[in-house]
């Protein structure tokens, strides 16, 4: 118990520095954000997560260096091969290298996971702030719009989408999966501003001339900016395995294009299935720990930016 | 109203429009002027119109409410009809607000410099350096004595009478010649309560602003105001110098708050209340406003709401009582 009210105070009671934390040697005061960061940096789990993640994206920005072999090229001589010194994770059903293809395949889900999320959060918060902001007609028709995709099966919209489209680029495929999944967000963004509408400084920022704009973007935003961070995080999890998942049946990224989910799709195949684990455990490893990873950095992030939630 | 007059109100109504096509008059007609380096202070209980007033000064209201009529003069302009970009240049230049709850009304991710200079840049068109500067002098001046280093702290390190002397400055950046204080010492202690007034008193000789003090405080009243006007139901009942409120308050209403303070002089055991709460606005007696909850209730004052009307000079009541 005593261990949570430490934690409590600082935002309550800041002559005290939080818990473990040394008094800063520079004079100037920490910021709410500077002290949710401080508090991130002690959860564990976070940056294990930091960690992970930090090294997938190396492995991504120097695939061209790590990778002993071109990812697309096959070679027809060399299909199914096991393991063997030139190709380390033997090759696929075009002969093609798995352990390129492996590299170059964490750089398609995290181009994919990060441009979808910040596409949806560009949308989300944009109609979230707008709403929660202006309420009334504008809110009413935000909300209906959101009650509308929200009815919609998102996998088979996408799907369908997908299946008329003739030509699957990356760029269209995070199109297709920020149009289909921002009214989640949307709601998240709208319930935040509804409750810090009804706080006595937006009165305030009022009151000395601040513009709509100017109060949405400058008073508004920077203190939502916890359940933004959090839910962006997280989304961007579930943006990486919707993209795998896709890709697994087959409707992703087309071939020859190196992703996770395209490699994890050979195990459809009973018999890489059971006689070529090397072929497809690798990628889906690689899926379950870029999702644990950005799953353990948003928990962390939650945890800092609402100390009320410490459940350590 | 002279040409120096600050602010002139008059006849403002302000109504609410309520889901079952009621009306809400929370305020309805009300007049007056406050003159450069006077405080004018509203009183009244909760729900009698007195914040409403002031944010309809402000152009603040939001729907369902709107000011249905009446002129609000500000320097000698009327404010009521600009539109919404035209007062985001007159919010914070022309009049200064302080709000009730200093714990709330500081943004928690700016440090308290910054809030200042927001004000100045857009105002004043100042660079930030000069804005910087201006900050400190300003911090200064409401009583901040380690200014440089106050301007880098965060609101959430400042305890309640701090936060409102940042108000304060705030309010006062771009010398505004109206102050609007709406309760500014409701939620501090008493000490501190006296701190801030004699602060909001020290600026108002200091840049010859006229303020509107909002309280329910009678004390408060008694020590910082030059004249008062009582509110009820969104009228005022009763209008009249502080002197001459104090001593001869001629209003049943105005009578019931003095006979609700405590006394040095006279030993009670239980303080005289007004029975009754303020009627919802929607809902107000047919007659007199005050009429359910009135002592000296007549007949006619069931039928009639009576006019303000001048008892001596520069002392107004609304009473049938008074003719």
């Amino acid at each position: 118990m005593q261990q949570l009210n430490a934690q409590e105070t600082p935002s309550v009671e800041p002559i005290r520095p939080p818990e473990g934390q040394e008094p800063s040697k520079n004079k100037a005061s920490k910021s709410p954000f500077q002290l949710a960061f401080a508090r991130f940096r002690k959860n564990k789990l976070a940056i294990v997560g930091i960690v992970i993640l930090v090294s997938i994206v190396l492995i991504s920005v120097f695939a061209d260096l790590l990778a002993t072999h071109d990812p697309t090229k096959s070679n027809l001589l060399l299909i199914e091969n096991g393991p063997s010194s030139e190709h380390i994770l033997g090759t696929d059903g075009s002969g093609r290298d798995n352990f390129s293809r492996l590299l170059y395949g964490s750089r398609i889900s995290l181009i994919v996971g990060f441009s979808a999320m910040i596409f949806t959060l560009m949308i989300g918060t944009t109609l979230g702030s707008i709403a929660g902001y202006y309420g009334g007609k504008i809110d009413s028709f935000i909300m209906r719009l959101t009650d509308l995709m929200q009815a919609l099966p998102f996998f088979v919209l996408a799907l369908t989408i997908i299946s008329i489209v003739p030509e699957i680029t990356i760029a269209l495929f995070v199109t297709i999966i920020a149009l289909t999944s921002w009214p989640n967000l949307t709601r998240i963004i709208r319930g935040t501003f509804l409750s810090l509408r009804e706080q006595e400084f937006m009165l305030g920022a009022k009151a000395i001339g601040a513009s709509d704009f100017r109060i949405i973007f400058k008073h508004f935003i920077p203190n939502a900016i916890g359940p933004i961070t959090v839910n962006a995080t997280l989304m961007m999890a579930q943006m990486i395995i919707f993209e795998s998942g896709l890709s697994f049946v087959g409707m992703g990224i087309p071939q020859p294009t190196p992703t996770w989910g395209n490699m994890l799709s050979q195990a459809q195949n009973i018999r890489i299935l059971r006689n070529h684990p090397e072929a497809w455990i690798p990628a889906g490893l690689g899926i379950f720990l870029t999702v644990l990873a950005i799953n353990f950095i948003g928990d962390g992030l939650r945890d800092a930016f609402d100390p009320k939630s410490n459940r350590r | 109203m002279t040409n120096s007059t600050v602010l002139s109100v008059e006849g403002l109504k302000t109504y609410f429009y309520l889901d079952d096509n009621e009306i809400a008059k929370a305020v309805d007609h009300v007049d007056f002027a406050i003159e450069p380096g006077e405080t004018l202070a509203l009183v009244g209980e909760s729900g009698s119109g007195k914040s409403i007033t002031s944010l309809s000064i402000m152009n603040l209201i939001e729907k369902p409410g709107k000011i249905v009529d009446g002129a609000i003069y500000l320097n000698g302009k009327n404010i009521v009809d600009l539109s919404d970009k035209k007062m985001t240049d007159i919010r914070g230049k022309e009049v200064g607000m302080i709000f009730q709850e200093p714990m709330t009304a500081l943004n928690p991710v700016y440090t308290v410099g910054n809030q200042i200079i927001e004000v100045l840049r857009k105002h004043k068109k100042m660079s930030s350096s000069v804005a910087k500067k201006r900050a400190i002098e300003l911090l200064k001046l409401v009583g901040f004595p380690r200014a440089e280093e106050t301007i880098k702290e965060h609101p959430h390190q400042l305890s309640g009478g701090m936060r409102q002397r940042v108000m304060i400055a705030i309010a006062i950046a771009c010398e505004p010649k109206l102050l609007i204080a709406d309760e500014p010492t409701t939620a501090l202690d008493v000490t501190i309560q006296a701190q801030i007034l004699d602060l909001i008193d020290e600026m108002k000789h200091k840049f010859d602003m006229g303020v509107l003090l909002i309280t329910h405080d009678l004390g408060v009243v008694a020590e910082y105001a030059d004249r008062v006007l009582v509110m009820y139901g969104g009228q005022i009942v009763e209008s009249a110098t502080k002197q001459t409120l104090f001593n001869d308050p001629k209003h049943p209403y105005t009578n019931g708050l003095l006979a609700s303070l405590p006394s040095l002089d006279k030993q009670t055991d239980r303080l005289g209340a007004i029975k009754g709460t303020v009627p919802p606005a929607h809902r107000f007696p047919k007659g007199c406003r005050f009429s359910t909850r009135c002592p000296h209730v007549m007949e006619k004052c069931l039928h009639a709401n009576p006019d303000l009307i001048p008892e001596s000079d520069g002392h107004e009541v609304r009473c049938h009582l008074f003719k």
